[in-house]
């Protein structure tokens, strides 16, 4: 077993349709209205545009795409921050790809790049600690970001930085976390969703835990899963039998992978390193208390945020942007006023035009293309609004 | 960005520092295994072990015969299916 193709078996991926399109029949609830189920992580957002899913699915079943992308949700200023610290001269600036080209007020890091600033893309933040030990004369930046899922791997670097005594190396850390968020969503209000499909990688480190609320408070079904075509229509089925049978639990579709418990190790040295923020400000969504992560007092030699002075500026959104409304997921991304026109990908007014996992690039570049059909079908995407 | 991948632990490189050569997509690549490893788990043992890669780092085993239930779920699910129109009123459904 290779836990790719068996998962993307179209012949299952077929079947699994027809069992929700027998289940959604049964639902009173979808004779009135569309069923709408939340997909909060970024990447099922690209596993779902990537293969079609919404296409393929019942008319009176609906994705909705959540605030799960890290890269989308990062806020205007913190970019700046990013930029600023990037222009230092003696500082070299680290960062994984995705984060290249999100816009901030002045410019992105991409640009910054290319006006000479010290920017290089790494794979890995240890790519980054080794950068830091072979030039000790440069203060070598990673730029963090990510949920949950990427907290191990930066805290782990911290605390390789410390064992080796390794001096110029810091984070500039914008690590955010799911549950307050979600939280956040559900008291809005202004959704109706019927439930959710929960992320698997953020899980495989935090657990199925830490989403229970979700169904014991706010009576949402919740299915942890994966990232196949499979696991996402399995898990969805999941929801609808919940929905059906009257019941609303954590599920976990994904347990080749995720554990109850999550992963104590990496639950370790998040602790370790990292403590809840206040509040952290979210593009699109704003500020939301408990929702970020800091480095602790006593790694703070490895806090870019101490070790440099930053402007750091709250900036408003541009104007035209209606980012807040599809990370909410009460606007589709073709129903923002400038979706294919003043925001593209070669020129991202909102972050969600960025990284591949943003509803809107997703949108873009796969609607009505369908790079991969598992399924073949007689009916026609509709037409881009 | 929470992209994880499924790759195969190929060789131990450095066991001191919980560093493994890991096959993903085709591609090795050094991978911290820190977080897999545990009493139950040591080091040399996990030679083989297939586990979920993110940026450097594998965090998570991937267990076979939970991923062997899952894809049978389906089965079960068409079996009991036959099973119920087999003996219910709609059997000439095709
Ligand atoms: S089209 Fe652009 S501005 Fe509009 S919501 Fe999407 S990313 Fe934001």
């Amino acid at each position: 077993m290779r836990y790719v193709d068996e998962f993307r078996e179209p012949k299952n991926v077929e079947q699994w349709l027809a069992n929700i399109g027998r289940l959604a029949e049964q639902l009173p609830l979808a004779r009135e209205r569309p069923l709408q189920i939340m997909e909060v992580c970024g990447g099922h957002t690209h596993t779902i545009f990537r293969y079609g899913l919404a296409e393929l699915l019942p008319e009176v079943v609906e994705f909705v795409h959540g605030p799960g992308c890290p890269v989308c949700v990062l806020p205007m200023g913190r970019v700046d921050d990013c930029v600023a610290l990037a222009e230092h001269p003696r500082v070299t600036l680290t960062t994984f790809g995705d984060a290249m080209r999100v816009p901030g007020s002045r410019k992105s890091l991409l640009q910054a790049k290319a006006d000479g600033a010290d920017i290089r893309v790494v794979y890995s933040p240890m790519d980054a600690l080794a950068l830091a030990r072979r030039h000790p004369d440069r203060e070598v930046v990673f730029f963090a970001l990510g949920f949950e899922t990427t907290m191990p791997s930066t805290a782990l670097t911290v605390l390789q930085a410390d064992k080796e005594q390794v001096r110029n190396f810091s984070l500039f850390c914008n690590h955010i976390t799911i549950a307050p968020t979600m939280k956040a969503l559900l008291d809005d209000g202004a959704l109706r969703l019927d439930g959710f499909v929960g992320p698997g990688h953020v899980s495989m480190v935090t657990g199925t835990r830490p989403y229970r609320f979700i169904a014991e408070q706010y009576r949402k079904p919740f299915v942890v899963t994966g990232f196949e075509p499979l696991d996402l229509l399995q898990a969805l089925w999941m929801v609808l039998k919940q929905l059906a049978d009257g019941r609303c639990t954590v599920e976990n579709q994904y347990r080749r992978v995720v554990g109850e418990a999550g992963n104590k190790t990496a639950l370790a040295a998040i602790e370790r390193v990292f403590e809840v923020r206040a509040f952290f400000e979210w593009r699109g969504l704003g500020s939301i208390d408990y929702s970020g992560v800091q480095v602790r007092d006593a790694y703070a030699r490895y806090d870019a945020e101490r070790k440099f002075s930053l402007p750091s500026l709250e900036v408003a959104d541009p104007q035209a942007c209606q980012c807040g409304d599809v990370l909410r997921g009460s606007l589709k991304p073709w129903e923002c006023r400038v979706f294919g026109t003043a925001c593209r990908p070669e020129t991202p007014l909102g972050a969600l035009m960025v990284s591949s996992e943003g509803a809107c690039a997703a949108y873009y570049q796969f609607r009505g293309i369908r790079c991969q059909p598992l399924v073949a079908t007689d009916t026609q995407p509709e037409p881009v609004r | 960005m929470c992209l994880g991948i499924p790759g195969q632990i190929i060789a131990i490189d450095d066991a001191a520092n919980d560093i493994a050569t890991v096959e993903v997509a085709g591609v090795r690549r050094k991978v911290n295994i820190a977080c897999i490893v545990d009493e139950e788990h040591p080091v040399d043992s996990c030679l083989g072990d297939w586990v979920v890669v993110h940026v450097g780092f594998a965090l998570s085993r991937i267990d076979e015969d939970e991923a062997r239930l899952t894809l049978a779920l389906f089965d079960e699910l068409e079996r009991a299916e036959r099973a119920a129109s087999s003996v219910g009123p709609s059997a000439s459904r095709s």
